[in-house]
Formats: C-alpha cells, sequence, structure tokens
C-alpha cells in the first residue's frame, strides 16, 4: 500500500484531485499516449497542460462543470453521474455511463 | 565517508556506494539491457540524469511539475483490506470502501477491483457475485474502474487443473507431450479470459485488465493476446490493458506463434508491439529485479527497455513498478526512497505513458 501511495506522490497526476482521471479516460479509450492525452484534455478544458494537476486551477473548474471534486460537495455530482458528464466533456464513450444512460431512458 | 551515496541492493539492503560504483552500476546495467533487446543504451546524458536522481540527497524525489503520468495499478486497493502474502495492511474494509479510498483519498488515477486469488479461473464460478460488486462499485466511482486478475496459466495443469502438467512432462523427456498440454492449457484460458470479460462487459465495464501475461511461458502470453482480440472483435469498445510478467517472454513452449511470429524470447519492445496488434490498448511493461545488483543496475537497466519500448510503441506504455519489478527492490515493504526514484527515472528517462 505504501509503495503505492509513494508512486502516486512521485508522479501521478493526482485523480480527480486534479485532472488525473480524464487523462486517463484518454489514454485507455483512445489509445493516447501521455502529452497527447493531456493536450486533449487540456484542449477540452480551455486550459494549458501544465496546468491540468495543478489543483488551485482545477478544483474549481471540476466543481463548475460538476465533474466530481475530491472533497465531498453534499448535492454536487459524483460517481456515475460525474461520469456522464465526463464523457459528454470529453466526447468518449464511458460503458459504464452507456448503460446507467440505457437504463435511465428505458 | 561523506562522499558516500546511500542506495539499496535489489533485496532492499541499504548500501553506501562511491559515485563511481554508482555511475560503474548504471554502465553495467544499461549495457546488459542493450545487448539482451538489441537497443541502444542509455546515452552518457541519460546515465548522469540517471545518477542526479539516484544519487540526490532528499529522502523521497519526484517528476517536476507537467511531467506526471497516469497511475494505473493491479487491484491495488484489495491491499487495504489484504493480508500479508497480497501486500495488504488488513484494514477493515468493504472492497467499495477500499476502492472510494484509494479513488478519493490517495488521489488514484485509475481503480480496479479484482478476485483475492487474483486469477481470473477462480472468478468463473463466481462471476455472477463479481458482476454485482464491479456494477455496484461503478455507479460510485468516478475514476476508470477496472477489473483485473491474473492469467495464471499453471492454474490449468494438474492436479488444479485438466491438462497434463507440462513442468512434470519435460524432465522426463516428454517434450512434445509437454508442448500439447500447454496448448490444450492455453486454450482453456483463452475461454475463461474471454468468459469472464465478456460477462463483466454487460454490467458496464470500464476497463480490463490482464496482468502479469506470460508468467507461466510463451503459451501464457499466447492465451491472453488471443482473449485480447476476441474480445475485441465482439465488444470493440472494452478498454484493455495487458501487461508481461518480465523482460522477455519465457520459452516453455518454445514455438508457438501470434499473427506469425514467435513468442518465446519476446523483449519489451515487441512484446508491446503484439499487444498493439491484438487490439490491447495500453501495454505493461515488467523487467524483474535481481536482489543481488544494486538499485542503479537494475534501474538503469529498466529505464533502457522502457525508453525503447516506449518509443516504438504504437499504444501508451505503464512500467509496472510492484515489488521485484523495474528496479523497485524485490520486498514485501520497498523502502520509498528506491520506489520515488524508481518512478522518477521511468517517467523522466525512460518516458513512460504511466505506471
Amino acid at each position: 500500500m505504501g509503495m503505492q501511495i509513494a508512486h502516486i506522490m512521485a508522479s501521478c497526476m493526482g485523480g480527480i484531485r486534479t485532472a488525473g482521471d480524464l487523462v486517463a479516460w484518454m489514454q485507455i479509450t483512445r489509445r493516447m499516449k501521455i502529452r497527447e492525452a493531456k493536450a486533449y484534455v487540456a484542449k477540452k478544458l480551455a486550459i494549458d497542460p501544465f496546468e491540468l494537476t495543478d489543483e488551485e486551477i482545477m478544483r474549481e473548474l471540476r466543481k463548475d462543470l460538476g465533474i466530481g471534486t475530491v472533497t465531498s460537495i453534499a448535492g454536487s455530482p459524483k460517481g456515475i453521474l460525474a461520469k456522464s458528464r465526463v464523457a459528454r466533456l470529453l466526447d468518449i464513450n464511458i460503458r459504464s455511463v452507456a448503460l446507467f444512460r440505457s437504463q435511465l431512458d428505458a | 565517508m561523506s562522499d558516500m551515496i546511500l542506495t539499496r541492493m535489489g533485496d532492499g539492503e541499504r548500501v553506501r556506494l562511491e559515485a563511481a560504483e554508482i555511475r560503474e552500476d548504471i554502465l553495467d546495467g544499461t549495457e546488459d539491457a542493450a545487448k539482451r533487446a538489441g537497443i541502444a543504451p542509455l546515452s552518457e546524458d541519460e546515465q548522469e540524469q540517471l545518477f542526479e536522481i539516484i544519487a540526490d540527497p532528499a529522502r523521497i524525489v519526484s517528476v517536476k511539475p507537467g511531467n506526471e503520468v497516469i497511475v494505473t495499478d493491479d487491484g491495488c486497493s484489495m491491499s487495504f483490506y489484504g493480508g500479508q502474502d497480497g501486500g495488504g495492511v488488513g484494514a477493515p474494509l468493504s472492497r467499495m470502501q477500499a476502492v472510494l479510498t484509494y479513488e478519493r483519498a490517495c488521489g488514484a488515477d485509475t481503480t480496479s477491483l479484482g478476485h483475492s486469488d487474483y486469477s481470473y479461473k477462480p472468478v468463473k464460478p463466481i462471476i455472477n457475485f463479481e458482476a454485482n460488486d464491479y456494477y455496484n462499485i461503478s455507479m460510485a466511482t468516478t475514476a476508470p474502474f477496472f477489473y483485473g486478475a491474473q492469467p495464471n496459466l499453471g492454474l490449468y495443469f494438474q492436479p488444479d487443473g485438466p491438462c497434463p502438467n507440462a513442468a512434470e512432462l519435460m524432465p522426463q523427456g516428454k517434450i512434445e507431450e509437454a508442448c500439447q498440454a500447454q496448448e490444450e492449457a492455453a486454450e482453456h484460458l483463452q475461454r475463461d479470459l474471454v468468459f469472464v470479460g465478456r460477462r463483466l462487459a454487460e454490467v458496464g465495464l470500464e476497463g480490463l485488465n490482464f496482468d502479469t501475461c506470460g508468467s507461466a511461458g510463451d503459451a501464457d502470453f499466447l492465451a491472453a493476446l488471443k482473449a485480447v482480440a476476441e474480445l475485441k472483435k465482439t465488444v470493440p469498445d472494452l478498454p484493455i490493458l495487458m501487461g508481461a510478467a518480465g523482460e522477455f517472454v519465457l520459452g516453455m513452449h518454445g514455438s508457438v506463434t501470434f499473427q506469425g511470429e514467435r513468442l518465446a524470447g519476446m523483449f519489451p519492445q515487441d512484446q508491446a508491439r503484439m499487444v498493439a496488434a491484438a487490439g490491447g490498448d495500453i501495454f505493461g511493461m515488467a523487467v524483474s529485479t535481481a536482489t543481488t545488483e544494486s538499485v542503479p543496475w537494475n534501474l538503469s537497466r529498466a529505464v533502457t527497455f522502457l525508453k525503447a519500448t516506449s518509443e516504438r510503441s504504437p499504444i501508451p506504455v505503464h512500467a509496472n513498478v510492484g515489488m521485484g519489478v523495474c528496479g523497485v527492490p524485490m520486498m514485501e515493504q520497498p523502502p520509498i526512497d528506491s520506489v520515488t526514484r524508481v518512478s522518477k527515472a521511468l517517467v523522466e528517462i525512460g518516458k513512460a505513458d504511466g505506471l
């Protein structure tokens, strides 16, 4: 466990603290290498790629876009609702979201 | 004494080495990797960059701002509630609590779920249980949520499985029988991998991880490649991460091929090409840590393999950085001084797309 946390501290983008989940979605759904994935997400967020791991920038952006924040805001989208917005924001297919939407619309 | 640099051996033992000894180990490590895989060694500048990372006087190091990468995992949330044999800390958390803690408290880029045995074969009889847990947790997670396990061909040989035991046949000189047993076992394994992948895909699986492929040799690696290809035909939008077991594919069979290429003896740059050809979305590179060599030697070797793989791979490459892999010391509780140096070097010199 400590080993994984050490990697997260040393090299990780930061997940939903910043834009790590968004860049990860691009790697797994579009096979994008790290630089391309960062550029794609940064363009969608209208920020510089350097700012993707800046908590001060990403915190407000995530809150405004309703794509999930690391601290829990009552009534704010999280989980599948946040992922649904992420799929729309990044123009990607997230399989759990597709299933959720199909059940919601049924 | 003040000129001595604090580092470790591959088994985690703390040692103090002269700067010249570290530089020598870095040179030996990169030349070893280059010679084995037929790739370029690290340049003098890259070797010096690696030296500076290793010699950094700080206890822990990190990448420069802007150089961060994606960190995927292999059942890391299980380490919250698992025991010693899985590197677990034994906290009494449910699977969902562990996954959400990993996502939200640790800030992980991706999370995952896996059976406690961490092999695909035992998942098959409890697939509905796993599908239920996966679905329920996927409703609560925000970051990409994988299901992962190891193909583990060994479970298909007697007495654990249906096929004659290849490892027993070979010492008896029954090479042909051993090869047939591996081919038969690989077919069983491929079917199980596809079965689990398809069933989880029905409940909205966001990503599948075939972890440590090839641990039982080239037939193991082949089964995983074929399963990736088959799943991509029927569930083309399913992201698949396929990770290797070591820096070259063990030729336990020796003759199996994928798309006309023999798998035995393949090094990471070709393993990545095969995974991409099968339809995989991320390749996980593994390089075994030699416990009798220093961390500088091991890390130099791993960075050399990774750099060549990252340059040539058409898909993202994530370096596997668990216990005893890619320069991380082979021990139950890898020291964070070494772990963070491995992390930084693989990203900034090896050009990993992720870890």
